[in-house]
């Protein structure tokens, strides 16, 4: 349990100010009022977390936050902003566009959405009171948290997104989330995806920063799937360099579902984002991928929590993480099984690699079990590039750089490898050669 | 008597209440005031007839605990403790600071007899204890420390071998140089609480070059009704020596809940090894988890010279609680640390151990392998972390943690931290938790072995390559132990 912390810096006496009077002009009211001073009870009451805070140990809020910007209004030129955006440009998807946060319906394929699939943008949403809010929050392991917390109390748009049953989507959806602005500014976008009992969908998500002011974006993403459903996921981290990036994905996964969610990070100044997972049925199957690359002085934390609620279920987790320059990577991995969860089968890996002499790599995989018929494992790994290996390559006449930069693509690539969908990977491929080609 | 009737006899006679150490000595204890304040610590020091500075050192430290919190952190539960409820120092009332073994009150004497501990050394040297084994005992009795073994034959080879209170009067400076300077008087509550009260405890110098002619222990009991044991053991290698130290521990069985927090500092100077055992079995409480010994322990070793090596060895079955992460401080070049544990927890027990391994100097290297057991309706966490600095080139560890359940009601954790800031440190951790496979418990009981021996012999294959680093004599104790306390927690 964290300890009640009174407010103190400046960004926390702005944001407990920036609640009080932005709170009458959010949208929702009854109960949806009542959820947002309710996440805001917590935040206030918790500050911003600090090293002192267990699960935020390595990346410490309260002093990169020494403002709380102010939350974006809808940008003037939202489709111009979009227009911008390059993520995923090459993979023939549906979108749906957000520009600091918000929906924009003219950079949106509303009109021609597949059949089975409906999309209500959250504002709207709010306002009315929509059925589907209900399936926010219901994952418990990530109650409590404060990134999810906050975006609770502020969210302002986003969508709302359902998948009939046995809809099987053959066009991927893409939830591009694009920030730019001239002064500092936060966003809270929010996306609920209900993929109802056996429907399978493909889901991309990418969030990039096109301006030039610094900015804290705060996103969540909640996924429900139902019964024997589908998804793959994938996201894409390519902020600004100066921006702090949280963002959090909460999944509720049925019985005898599927799903793979990757990560790949290469944006954002400090990004943290956290994935909470429970499974609440039986024969479900879960892969979990990160791929993380850093320079500069770059902080990215890559947080799990996968919940073993129910009996008979598998998870596999693979994360890499590639540090150069003085940056740090963190992983925090927690797998957790429940006393009636016999038979899960998890295992967890982290490996990182380390490119200079002033990265850092934080892992800390944690197991949690309290079934006795499991069969449950960790590893993480963290050095430097194996000096046989590149002296192999190097003896066959390929340039240090040249040796280092297959060394790593290799070492990222097996995290890549988890998305099916070719073009997708193709994208996420280039994306890595480009990194690696900065460095060279 | 049917084979079914057999076992189910044998497991009913050895019960978790079975703790084979849990009888009480009765003899008159003097004892200090209940409670803690500034005149307790003042009596303590007055009566270990300590130094000024040494009483000073204590009394900064209780102040500095007054404004301590107690740490939360650890995965275990218990009620609030009393500190004021707690008797901080007992000694036996009858000369309780004997010149030689025949001035030792016989009950004690006893005691030890009954625990398998030798005091006496010419018995010991007789053979009665088997000859070859020979090992220098310090018995701690509660506050005390009664007799320690061997003293002389040990100043011949020019190693310092006392308790903590004698060195205190005799050797204050190298007291004064190293106490605390591995876990300062600040360091956690309990260890601030140990520097205020602490009581007695081990004291041993090898000094430059010499080889420790045999294996120093310590025999930490706990007899007194409230009391809370703070013993303090300070361990110097010199340059190039060598010493292998072992401490065991037991307690009577009580239906309230008894105090131990200690604080173990090694120093191993350069090309200094330092090899450290323990078998812990305080008193684990009874089946319903009344009673039973809170082990809140402070062990740490620095290795402060180039190729120093320390080693860790722990085989914990005891306590209700324990709380304990023995580490090393790597911080000569070329140093070494391990650590190798079993912790066992069955009935109630709750285990948050681990170790830390600081890697600071150049080419350092660690191992850990930790081994967790869970039975009963116990909880087992492995706790541990691995770091390497700036300057910790070359840096290299391995992490290996298991943990075997044992029963759907119990529960095994691991909480390892590895924070890497140097490229070419190379840090390999892996950890597993499963059951018994069902296909090795075919394989065994197909071969006519019971369930009990089955598990045992399983147990006892998972935790080898710790058992292969225990010294001869505790070894064996310590596979004995195991099959004890996994007794009954089949079926």
């Amino acid at each position: 349990m964290a300890e009640i912390t009174p407010i103190r810096t400046a960004a926390e006496v702005a944001l407990v100010e920036r609640f009080a009077s932005l709170k009458d002009r959010l949208p929702g009211s009854g109960d949806i009022a009542r959820r947002r001073d309710e996440a805001f009870a917590l935040v206030a009451a918790a500050g911003l977390p600090n090293r002192r805070v267990e699960e935020w140990k390595y990346t410490d809020l309260r002093n990169a936050v020494r403002e709380a910007a102010p939350l974006a209004e809808r940008p003037a030129d939202a489709a111009g902003l979009v227009d911008r955006a390059s993520a995923f440009a090459g993979v023939d998807a549906v979108r749906l566009s957000f520009a600091n946060g918000h929906f924009v319906a003219e950079r949106s394929d509303l009109a021609v959405l597949p059949a089975g699939v409906t999309v209500t943008p959250l504002a709207a949403a709010l306002a009315q009171g929509h059925p589907l809010l209900a399936e926010m929050g219901k994952v418990a392991v990530a109650r409590g948290n404060f990134a999810l917390a906050l975006n609770s109390a502020f969210m302002v748009d986003g969508a709302l997104v359902k998948v009939a049953a046995g809809t099987a989507v053959d066009k991927a959806l893409h939830l591009r989330f694009v920030n730019g602005g001239t002064a500092p500014f936060a966003t809270a976008p929010r996306v609920v995806i209900l993929v109802e009992d056996g429907a399978s969908v493909t889901i991309l998500e990418s969030h990039e920063g096109v301006g030039t002011a610094a900015y804290q974006a705060n996103s969540v993403v909640e996924l429900v799937a139902g019964k024997g459903t589908a998804v793959a996921h994938t996201r894409l981290n390519a902020e600004q360099v100066d921006a702090i990036s949280l963002s959090t994905l909460a999944v509720t996964l049925g019985a005898e579902a599927r799903l793979t969610s990757l990560g790949v990070v290469t944006g954002g100044g400090l990004s943290r984002h956290q994935v909470f997972l429970a499974f609440s049925g039986e024969q479900s199957s879960l892969t979990l991928g990160g791929a993380t690359m850093l320079r500069g002085r770059q902080h990215a934390d890559t947080t799990l929590v996968v919940d073993h609620a129910v009996p008979h279920c598998e998870s596999r987790e693979l994360f890499k993480t590639v540090v150069d320059g003085e940056a740090t990577g963190v992983f925090q991995g927690k797998i957790i099984v429940r006393p009636d969860a016999q038979k899960t089968d998890g295992r967890m890996m982290s490996a990182a690699l380390l490119l200079s002499e002033t990265a850092t790599m934080n892992n800390k995989p944690e197991l949690e079990i309290f079934a006795d018929d499991v069969q449950c494992a960790h590893g993480a790994t963290c050095g430097a590039l194996d000096d046989d290996l590149l002296f192999y390559l190097m003896a066959r006449g390929l340039p240090r750089a040249a040796a280092e930069a297959l060394l790593v693509q290799a070492f990222i690539g097996e995290a890549l490898e988890l998305v099916e969908d070719e073009a997708v990977r193709g994208e996420l491929v280039a994306r890595a050669e480009a990194w690696l080609a900065e460095r060279a | 008597m049917p084979a079914v009737q057999e076992t189910v006899e044998r497991v009913k006679a050895i019960d978790v209440e079975q703790y084979k150490y849990g009888f009480e000595t009765q003899i008159e204890m003097d004892k200090a005031p209940k409670g803690l304040n500034e005149d307790i610590v003042r009596l303590i020091s007055a009566k270990k007839g300590e130094p000024e500075w040494m009483t000073e050192w204590r009394l900064e430290a209780f102040r500095r605990w007054q404004t301590m919190r107690e740490p939360k952190w650890a995965r275990v539960n218990y009620p609030p403790i009393d500190y004021q409820d707690l008797y901080y120092y007992a000694a036996p009332k009858k000369n309780p600071a004997p010149k030689s073994l025949d001035e030792v009150d016989p009950e004690i004497l006893k005691t030890y007899e009954k625990l398998g501990i030798p005091l006496r050394e010419q018995e010991i040297l007789a053979g009665v204890e088997g000859a070859g084994s020979r090992v220098a005992v310090d018995a701690v009795f509660d506050s005390v420390s009664v007799v320690t073994t061997f003293k002389e034959e040990l100043k011949k080879a020019g190693v310092i071998f006392c308790s903590i209170s004698e060195a205190i009067r005799e050797y204050p400076d190298l007291v004064r140089k190293y106490l605390g300077s591995v876990v300062p008087v600040s360091d956690n509550f309990f260890a601030t609480l140990n520097s205020a009260v602490f009581t007695d405890g081990s004291f041993v110098y090898v000094p430059e070059g010499v080889r420790c002619p045999m294996e120093l222990s310590t025999y930490f009991r706990i007899n007194e009704r409230k009391t809370g044991q703070f013993e303090r053991t300070l361990i110097i290698a010199d340059k190039g020596a060598y010493v292998s130290y072992l401490e065991g521990c037991t307690a009577p069985a009580r239906d309230e809940n008894q105090l131990h927090a200690a604080v173990v500092e090694l120093i191993a100077l350069d090309d200094a090894e330092i090899k450290y055992s323990t078998v812990q079995n305080w008193y684990p409480g009874d089946a319903e988890g009344r009673g039973g010994v809170y082990n809140f322990v402070t062990k740490r070793g620095d290795c402060r010279g180039a190729n120093s090596k320390i080693s860790w060895t722990q085989v914990e079955t005891g306590s209700a609680i324990t709380w304990k992460y023995p580490s090393c401080i790597l911080r000569g070049d070329n140093s070494r640390g391990e650590f190798y544990s079993i912790a066992i927890s069955t009935g109630h027990q709750q285990v948050d151990s681990g170790t830390k391994m600081i890697h600071l100097g150049k080419n350092t290297t660690s191992r850990i392998i930790s081994k967790g057991i869970a039975a009963g309706r116990s909880e087992n966490t492995y706790r541990g972390l691995v770091s390497a600095h700036r300057k910790a080139t070359g840096a290299r560890n391995f992490t290996n943690c298991d943990s075997l359940l044992i029963g759907d009601k119990c529960g095994a954790h691991t909480v390892p931290y590895i924070e890497s800031k140097n490229a070419s440190a190379i840090f390999e951790h892996e950890a597993t938790t499963s059951k018994i496979s069902d296909d090795q418990m075919f394989y065994c009981l197909q071969r006519g072995l019971d369930e009990e021996e089955a598990v045992a012999l399983i147990v006892n294959g998972f935790v080898k390559d710790v058992l292969q680093q225990l010294p001869m004599e505790f070894a064996v104790e310590a596979q004995k132990l195991i099959s004890i306390s996994l007794e009954g927690s089949v079926g």
